[in-house]
């Protein structure tokens, strides 16, 4: 028996040491581009042009971040990434919440209360994933400019409620087919109209899709530039499209630890996003609804 | 005017007929059982009676008022389905309390009736709790108060054991029959278990591909069964189908049936004139295992008791009964013989035929003949 398992121990052993290797490596290999950002924005540009890219900070300072925050040129005016990231925020948390919401009623309709017609809807919702950004951009102009709300945060709203609403109800639809129907019935014969049923039955069990809905969302509309370029002008574009301004402002030196601060700080909300809510996130993604 | 009447209902999904004319009637205070094989449409009039599908043609009463337009919530019933379908998010008492509060019951009194409820299902103890902390029974238990609490004029079950363990079965059954018969409540019972169908049952409806085969009495079905699938379906081990030509014999008509080298004629006495017509042709004999047994001296003599000396081929012990196999025109025929009394395998035995409750079918139509 010993002499047997002898040899599978260390088989295994080697594995493993290969497994772990391999996980490291690839840890690293994600890791550098942050580290490299992180410690040159913490560097002056003196020991930039004279360092190495890999090195430690001699004199860690943060006035790269103070400048990118607050007096780095975006084009014409210089008054840093301040004012851009509050136009981010006061559209992304509005489109977040708004295209959770409507995807999560949405999901609810399309497995509680099915009509004739809701799967070939669903089918359709569907291809909505599948549209690239590129292709809506001269129709979602038209309409904006036809709602009246062109060039402003609530028609950056619109736009990426619109476009999320395919996926978050996807996402909404996957899980609330795991809620057995007998749950709704139940609360029908109990006397509940449609949205007493998701107030009181339906949405307390939809925390984990909740927050998979908003990462998901969360990161995509905070991190897009496209729309943001499109349907949003001079002091009203998102942090994104300002962060690039930034990087590519032609005057002057070309300052690395300002543009490796901006770029942290314009990553900074999906990365906080991520480690407050990450392992919701998997779990939520693979969890079903509870039975019982 | 019965509490819940069902008229000639009918239901198709996408052209598929599922229900094919139901008619039912019960009287208030029945335990109507709903009883067949798997997708036989039990669940389906059982939603449709709750009003959460709506019927293709037909009508549904309950009490004097015709329910077919009426919303779930507008009914007056209760469920209880077979995943309990406890609301997840809710303590047990917010559970019980939900269709009462929905239902704009002031909140001492949905104290009060949520206490009582309690009270009657021993679940008091359970109250503070979510679903998820209560085992199979105890979930049973509060679905059931939920259905109670409103105290409704119909309640419907939709096989409510099915999801417990073979004794917690049983023990819920007795429990939902005193129920029953302490609160007086008309119910409408689904289920697929032909045991629990005879002990609840005030009425039973068999039911099979969207008909109902039989609707009356246990007692009714069981002692006189509409067809062949309806004896075969009440019963276990299910009654005895024995193919069997007929003879004319001592001035009536009988079966014929040969077991290796034996050859007998039984009368059948209560069936006489019915079997004229089927002389010389063959019908299907229907005997249930229980009207076998070993002989017993103080019975024999009677017109409807026969003997027989058969070779068994198989015993099955059970415990109060031990049951043997005989073969008989072909078929192995079940006997159910006191543990005694009953002989081993390869050896004969003399057996006694009870043919008071025989019966016959048209082995084509499968109808009853007699
Ligand atoms: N929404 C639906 N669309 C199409 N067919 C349906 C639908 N609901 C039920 N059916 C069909 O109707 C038939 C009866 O189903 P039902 O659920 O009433 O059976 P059941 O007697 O309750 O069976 P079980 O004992 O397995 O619960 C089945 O063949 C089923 O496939
Ligand atoms: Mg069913």
């Amino acid at each position: 028996m010993a002499e047997l398992s002898q040899p599978r121990d260390t088989g295994r052993l080697i594995g493993r040491v290969i497994v772990y290797g391999l996980l490291v490596l690839v840890c690293v290999y994600y890791l550098m581009p942050l580290f490299v950002m992180v410690t040159t924005s913490l560097k002056s540009l003196d020991e930039i042009r004279a360092g190495n890219l890999l090195s430690l900070p001699q004199d860690p300072n943060l006035d790269a971040w103070g400048k990118a925050w607050s007096s780095a040129c975006t084009g014409i005016q210089c008054e840093g990434l301040a004012g851009f990231f509050w136009n981010s925020v006061s559209f992304v948390v509005p489109a977040v919440l708004i295209s959770t919401l409507i995807g999560a009623v949405n999901g609810y309709v399309l497995t509680m209360w099915r009509f004739r017609g809701s799967d070939l809807l669903f089918g359709m919702l569907m291809i909505g994933c599948f549209i690239p950004f590129q292709v809506v951009l001269l129709p979602m102009a038209r309409t904006l400019g036809a709602m009246g709300i062109a060039n402003s945060t609530t028609g950056l709203v619109f736009v990426h409620v619109v476009y999320g609403l395919a996926f978050t109800t996807l996402f909404f639809r996957n899980y609330y087919v795991t809620i057995p129907d007998e749950l709704v019935k139940a609360a029908k014969i109990d006397g509940a109209g449609f949205w007493l049923i998701f107030r009181r039955i339906i949405l307390p069990l939809s925390a984990p899709i909740i927050v998979v809905s908003i990462i998901w969302q969360f990161t995509q509309v905070w991190n897009d530039f496209l729309f943001g370029v499109v349907f949003s002008s001079g002091d009203r574009q998102p942090i994104t499209v300002a962060l690039n301004n930034l990087v590519n402002t032609s005057t002057g030196v070309k300052e690395y630890n300002v543009d490796m601060a901006a770029a942290i700080i314009a990553a900074l909300p999906t990365l906080f996003v991520y480690v407050v809510a990450g392992k919701y996130f998997v779990r939520g993604l693979t969890a079903g609804a509870v039975k019982g | 005017m019965g509490a819940l009447s069902i008229r000639d209902v009918r239901k198709s999904y996408q052209g598929t007929e599922i229900l094919k004319g139901i008619n039912l009637e019960i009287e208030k205070g029945e335990l109507l059982i709903l009883v067949g094989p798997s997708g036989c449409g039990k669940s389906t009039l059982l939603s449709m009676i709750a009003g959460l599908d709506t019927v293709s043609s037909g009508e549904i009463r309950i009490g004097d008022r015709v329910v077919n337009n009426l919303s779930p919530k507008d009914r007056d019933i209760a469920m209880v389905f077979q995943s309990y379908a406890l609301y997840p998010s809710m303590t047990v008492r917010e559970n019980i309390s939900f269709g009462l509060e929905i239902r704009k019951v002031g909140k001492a009194e949905q104290q009060k009736i949520v206490e009582r409820v309690a009270h009657t299902l021993q679940i008091g103890h359970l109250l503070d709790r979510k679903p998820s902390q209560l085992s199979g029974g105890q979930r049973q238990r509060v679905a059931m108060g939920r259905a109670i609490a409103r105290d409704p004029s119909l309640f419907l079950f939709d096989e409510p054991l099915s999801n417990l363990d073979a004794k917690l079965r049983v023990e819920m059954r007795v429990e939902i029959k005193q129920l029953h018969q302490r609160m007086g409540t008309t119910i409408v019972y689904v289920t697929h278990d032909q045991i629990e169908a005879m002990t609840l049952g005030d009425k039973i409806a068999v039911m099979k591909a969207g008909e109902v085969q039989q609707f009356g009495t246990p007692r009714q079905i069981y002692d006189n069964p509409a067809n062949l699938f309806v004896a075969g379906f009440m019963g276990s081990p299910s009654m005895n189908f024995i193919p069997a030509r007929v003879e004319s014999v001592g001035g009536g008509y009988g079966v014929r049936l040969e077991s290796g080298a034996n050859s007998y004629v039984f009368p059948a006495v209560s069936a006489n004139g019915k079997l004229k017509s089927w002389e010389g042709k063959e019908v299907v004999f229907g005997i249930r295992p229980e009207q076998i047994t070993h002989r017993v001296e103080s019975s024999l003599g009677a017109e409807h008791i026969q003997t027989a000396s058969l070779p068994i081929s198989l015993t099955e012990p059970t415990g109060p009964d031990t049951l043997v196999l005989v073969p008989v025109n072909g078929r192995e025929v079940t006997c159910r013989v006191h543990p005694a009394h009953a002989r081993a395998p390869g050896e004969n035995m003399e057996l006694m035929f009870d043919l008071s409750k025989a019966v016959f079918f048209d082995p084509a139509s499968e109808l009853r003949i007699a």
